[in-house]
């Protein structure tokens, strides 16, 4: 029997505002436990939460990245439970009627393109942050109560792991685009609920469907739904049937393992909260976020090739993350050739980030020093082989132009200048000239390397050849 | 209509949601109690409320948004000194297992 796959991914994605979404308190992280608190985010009673209008914007921002239509006449509901980094024993989200519904985005997976739905995307209050230990009691931080989350919950379009990852990586792109987030799983500023079923093919009953937790990755995202699909199919097949369970995925063994099963649906008993009145957005809101929205990565990468003649590839990885990007064509516009740029921050930038673990503008280098050191290597003033000290300089934030000053590294090119270096070097090796003339290839190189031993390195391979032919041949 | 409004079974769930220990007693007295509550409130369905918007607020306005200014209220050390048990910053609680399905 063959089954299809349906994979349903909700992802939470925090809001960097200035403050939370119910009250003034800064949205900041790694500071002292309950720095950042204040008696709304405790819950007290008697308090009253005031919504953040940068979360409607930004929330806004990321539903206009999605495609999704906003919805003018909103308002919050309360969801129930306990927790203890839930102080109010309710969060404030959004149920019925969310911010904006109906959105998609194009996810490529190997050249084949499809339309993956947005079902709906709606703002809500994060919770506090709970640390076990061993001891028997947990320890609170409600600095993270009442940061801003955006919840974007897929269609059941999503047929196969490769699709969800796809899907993130789509996703997280066009967020980070947007400047609403930073979109890092490994910060948690995004975060992943998984949910898959199978059924066999043809029929038009989902399956019973499996949630995933512990996916810390989009590669471990991808990894547990490929084992749970194999796991879902074998039990399926030898006659069992899918419990409605929530499995943990494990990333040692690259399996899932049960956690618990589930008994009916939650019961949250949503309400609409009726300590904030409806929220209306007016028109000319939205006109105002559409006209200032960023370009986003496709438009981009469909610049890169048509306007500045990169490949699709070069745009694909150009434009995985907006610094990248735009520190790109920040290179660009100083003058720095298209090809070269690129090739730069895909190699040796790349692997001076990897090497340090360090993001783009955590780094001293800037466009301007990177161009500077580009156009020093196309007008030929230094080599290929100098622009590799001149780039270690410009990554420790020295400027190009001046590095090279001041280290001499202007590559001799003046032919004038050379010529005479040249017969120096041919008058002291009658032999080699021997060589040459009796087909021996290997002289040349033996010649220019005596020519580079003179002027220090610093002559233009390039034009010692052209010359020292001509020179040779008229001997 | 149905036939009773609220069931036992139901008013026992909602107090296990709610952490509610109720005796034999007080289930029976809350089903009955809520009963004529919900029969009462029932009353409403009788008013034909075709071109009535829903009801989400009671206050008939629209939310005036803060504007995004972060504010720190160094309420921290007032509010560590009310809670029942704390250490190094942290209010300090019995472990409870995970029982929410919320991220």
């Amino acid at each position: 029997m063959n089954f299809q796959t349906t994979i349903g991914l909700e992802v939470h994605v925090e809001l960097k505002t200035n403050s939370k979404i119910f009250s003034p308190s800064p949205v900041e992280f790694g500071d002292n436990p309950n720095a950042n608190t204040n008696v709304i985010d405790w819950g007290y009673p008697g308090v009253l939460p005031t919504p953040n209008k940068g979360v409607v914007e930004y929330g806004m921002r990321a539903a206009l990245a999605l495609h999704a239509k906003i919805n003018q006449h909103t308002h919050f509901d309360r969801k129930n439970y306990f927790y203890p980094d839930n102080p109010k024993a309710y969060q404030i989200s959004q149920s019925d009627v969310p911010l904006a519904q109906n959105g998609w985005i194009e996810i490529d997976v190997d050249g084949k393109k499809k339309k993956i739905g947005i079902e709906e995307m709606h703002i809500e209050e994060d919770a506090g942050k709970n640390t076990h230990n061993p001891n028997g009691y947990s320890y609170v931080d409600l600095n993270r109560q009442g940061t801003p989350l955006i919840e974007i919950v897929s269609k059941p379009d999503i047929a196969s792991p490769d699709e969800a990852y796809a899907y993130l990586e789509t996703l997280r792109q066009r967020i980070q685009f947007t400047g609403v987030s930073d979109v890092k799983m490994e910060e948690g500023s995004m975060r992943v609920d998984v949910n898959i079923s199978i059924r066999p093919y043809g029929t038009d009953k989902f399956g019973t469907k499996t949630e995933l937790k512990n996916l810390n990755s989009f590669n471990y995202v991808k990894k547990g739904l490929q084992f749970e699909e194999q796991r879902q199919q074998r039990v399926l097949l030898s006659g069992g049937q899918i419990q409605q369970e929530t499995r943990r995925y494990d990333e040692a063994s690259n399996e899932t393992i049960l956690m618990r099963v589930k008994e009916g649906a939650d019961d949250y008993r949503y309400f609409p909260e009726p300590d904030i009145p409806n929220v209306e957005i007016a028109d000319d809101w939205i006109k105002q976020i559409e006209a200032t929205m960023p370009e986003m990565p496709e438009r981009r990468r469909q610049r890169y090739v048509d306007d500045l003649g990169l490949t699709d590839y070069d745009a694909m990885v150009l434009t995985q993350t907006k610094e990248m990007s735009d520190f790109f064509e920040a290179a660009v516009a100083q003058g720095a050739d298209a090809k070269l740029t690129s090739n730069y921050l895909q190699g040796d930038v790349n692997a001076y980030l990897n090497d340090n673990h360090l993001d783009l503008q955590d780094t001293k280098l800037t466009p301007d020093h990177l161009a500077g050191m580009i156009k020093l290597q196309m007008d030929g003033t230094i080599s290929s082989k100098m622009a590799k000290k001149v780039f270690k300089a410009i990554m420790d934030g020295e400027e190009p132009n001046d590095y090279v000053k001041a280290h001499n590294l202007v590559q001799l090119s003046d032919p004038a200048q050379l010529q005479p270096i040249i017969d120096g070097v041919l008058d002291a090796n009658a032999q080699s000239i021997e060589d040459f003339k009796n087909g021996k290839d290997r002289a040349v190189g033996f010649l220019v390397g005596q020519i580079m031993k003179q002027t220090h390195g610093q002559a233009n391979p390039k034009i010692v050849n052209k010359l020292l032919m001509t020179s040779l041949n008229a001997r | 209509m149905a036939e009773e409004p609220i069931s036992r079974a139901e008013v026992e769930h909602v107090a296990e949601l709610a952490k509610l220990s109720l005796t034999d007693e007080q289930a029976s007295k809350f089903t009955s109690q809520l009963d004529e509550i919900i029969t009462m409130i029932d009353g409403l369905n009788e008013v034909n409320t075709d071109d009535v918007k829903p009801t989400t607020n009671m206050a008939d306005a629209t939310a005036i948004l803060r504007e995004d200014v972060a504010v720190n209220a160094h309420q921290k050390d007032a509010l560590i000194n009310e809670a029942p048990e704390t250490e190094d910053g942290f209010i300090k609680v019995p472990a409870i297992i995970d029982e929410s399905e919320d991220a």
